[in-house]
């Protein structure tokens, strides 16, 4: 087992063990901060394949978290409403059924972005998603229909079969779940040939065209995959709040995920729940003492960046290799 | 003669008023190492571009396989079986040696979307990816990240991917730039061997090499072809002597 793979299995085990123990001690508020860093780790995995392992540096995430967030709103206000969405379609309080959803459409939404945006690279690629997202905000906040500028509130916090999702314990182990096996699937999909291909992209892309696999079509799946995860964050961070709101899809929140990565460690397998764990602890420890705590956070960044490229995980493990 | 694996024909490309390539003709015969010379900024670099389609062409047509490749972007000439290495090293750097071969195997298997079989034990991809690596001897140095060979290593490297393709044809771009005169002559007889296997478009200031190597040799200045033929035709031209040779020949 190699040093990563042993902090790897650590950062889980404690992300696993708080909550229980807060549980266990009658802190709910805990379970509930838990599962803050499981939701946000969640979505800037989704970008960690795009960014981390692509080199695609997507400022326009928070459209696909958000879209995530406002399908499990939307659905769940339907429902709590009894009105049908269109064409006699009810709404829905399952979760399974509303994280299918904003899996789908965060998917549909990302390939045209996709097509478009990777027709650039570097700083105009930067942009181009940033604007993507700052349309779609813009739009959520000028639709009255589904609250605009308010958002929507999601009264009862959705169901899943066999699970009591209004319990905090219950659904951070819902969350922390889902964020185990999507890490799986990342580790996959890292060490295939789709993930050889995405990395060499990264590296290389005109090594990559130059052996016959073209660019653009990896980095465009791969954009797409990566924003179908971070839109299933969403739906869950909106069943955590039991609100959504425009700010979902600020560039704010797009910021904050690359800065999760950044922390934890871009491309790690758990770099962004390295980073979510931070970034989740100073904005509560710090967050009590000072309104000004992204001062600090600022500051760490600042040492990542300049002398800890590999993020919290690069510093622990050391650099990683391809055999 | 036999038909020409690939056919050049007028090519033209400027830059402003430059004019890089000036209405290039040039044919590529099965089993022959053609080679392309000319002094600094004649525009060979900027043909070998055009032809594996990183650049494009403002006008002329590009036959391989008796096929017009014009239209078509690198990654799709590459899948048709033309093969280049580049002038300036263009390796995945922070791969190994093996797994940068690996990249040209998978893509000739025609399957990079596969997203579970994990690559590190793919012996479909792990074993034919080694053999170009010992037919280039640099089996040895199989796991070093490409980053970290030494610049002699990393053109054997080029060549190993460039072969991992199993291509119809081959550009290469300079690749005994660098390299001492030991590893020069014993690329010089590897790829004398290649040509019955695969012909090359072979850009090369080593002359001792392209007098080597060539069965014909094609003389670019200004961008322009200003002579075609074989060794002895080229040594003897007056006109390439003056232009280019002087002293070399």
């Amino acid at each position: 087992m190699t040093r990563e793979t042993t902090i790897n299995l650590l950062l889980a085990l404690l992300l696993l063990a708080m909550p229980l123990a807060a549980a266990g001690l009658g802190e709910p508020f805990y379970v509930t901060l838990a599962t803050r860093v499981v939701v946000l780790a969640l979505a800037a995995t989704g970008l960690n394949l795009a960014l981390g392992l692509g080199g695609l540096i997507s400022f326009g995430h928070a459209a696909f978290f958000g879209l995530g967030g406002y399908v499990a709103g939307i659905l769940a206000t339907h429902a709590f409403n009894a009105e049908p969405l269109v064409a006699g379609i009810p709404g829905t309080t399952s979760m399974p059924i509303i994280w299918l959803t904003a899996v789908v459409i965060a998917g549909l939404v990302a390939l045209p972005i996709g097509i478009i945006s990777l027709r650039t690279t570097g700083i105009y690629f930067i942009m181009i998603t940033l604007a993507f997202a700052q349309m779609i905000y813009y739009f959520a906040i000028s639709w009255p229909a589904y609250g605009g500028e308010d958002g929507l509130s999601i009264y009862v916090r959705n169901a899943f079969p066999g699970i009591n999702t209004t319990q905090p314990l219950p659904y951070f182990l819902a969350c922390f779940t889902v964020l185990m096996a999507t890490l799986l699937l990342f580790r996959l999909v890292e060490g295939s040939r789709f993930g050889s291909a995405l990395q060499a992209a990264r590296q290389n892309g005109t090594r990559l065209a130059a052996v016959g696999i073209a660019p653009f079509n990896i980095w465009l799946v791969a954009f797409v995959l990566s924003a179908m995860i971070t839109g299933f964050a969403g739906a869950l961070y909106a069943d955590l709040n039991r609100f959504v709101g425009p700010s979902m899809f600020s560039w704010h929140m797009s910021g904050e995920l690359i800065v999760l990565i950044i922390l934890g460690g871009k491309g790690r397998l758990f770099g962004p729940v390295a980073g979510a764990m931070i970034f989740v602890c100073l904005e509560y420890v710090l967050g009590g003492i000072t309104e000004r705590w992204q001062f600090f956070l600022g500051l760490i960044l600042l040492g990542i960046v300049l002398f800890a490229r590999g993020g919290l995980l690069g510093l622990l493990s050391g650099k990683p290799r391809h055999a | 003669m036999p038909e020409p694996i690939l056919e050049i024909r007028d090519l033209r490309k400027s830059f402003n008023a430059l004019k890089a390539t000036d209405g290039v003709s040039l044919d590529l015969y099965p089993g022959q190492i053609h080679a392309l010379i000319g002094p600094n900024g004649a525009g060979k670099s900027t043909l070998i571009h055009q032809i594996a389609g990183s650049l494009a062409a403002d006008s002329g047509t590009i036959r391989f396989l008796g096929q017009d490749i014009g239209g078509l972007d690198m990654a799709a000439r590459a899948r048709l079986g033309l093969a280049r290495s580049f002038q300036i090293s263009s390796l995945a750097q922070e791969f190994s040696a093996l797994r940068n071969v690996m990249l040209a195997v998978q893509s000739r298997q025609g399957s990079s979307f596969r997203f579970f079989r994990q690559v590190a034990s793919d012996r479909s991809l792990i074993d034919p990816a080694m053999a170009m690596l010992e037919r280039v001897g640099l089996a040895a140095r199989a796991h070093v990240p490409a980053a970290e060979l030494s610049h002699g290593e990393r053109r054997q490297l080029e060549i190993a991917i460039a072969l991992a393709l199993s291509p119809k044809a081959f550009l290469f771009d300079e690749p005994m730039a660098g390299m001492g005169p030991e590893s020069s002559k014993q690329l010089t007889s590897f790829l004398d061997g290649l040509r019955h296997e695969t012909p090359m478009l072979l850009v090369e200031h080593d002359m001792d090499a392209v007098f080597a190597l060539a069965d014909r040799i094609s003389v670019l200045v200004y961008g322009r072809i200003i002579a075609t033929g074989t060794v002895d035709e080229i040594r003897s031209d007056p006109e390439v002597r003056r232009a280019y040779l002087g002293e070399a020949a």
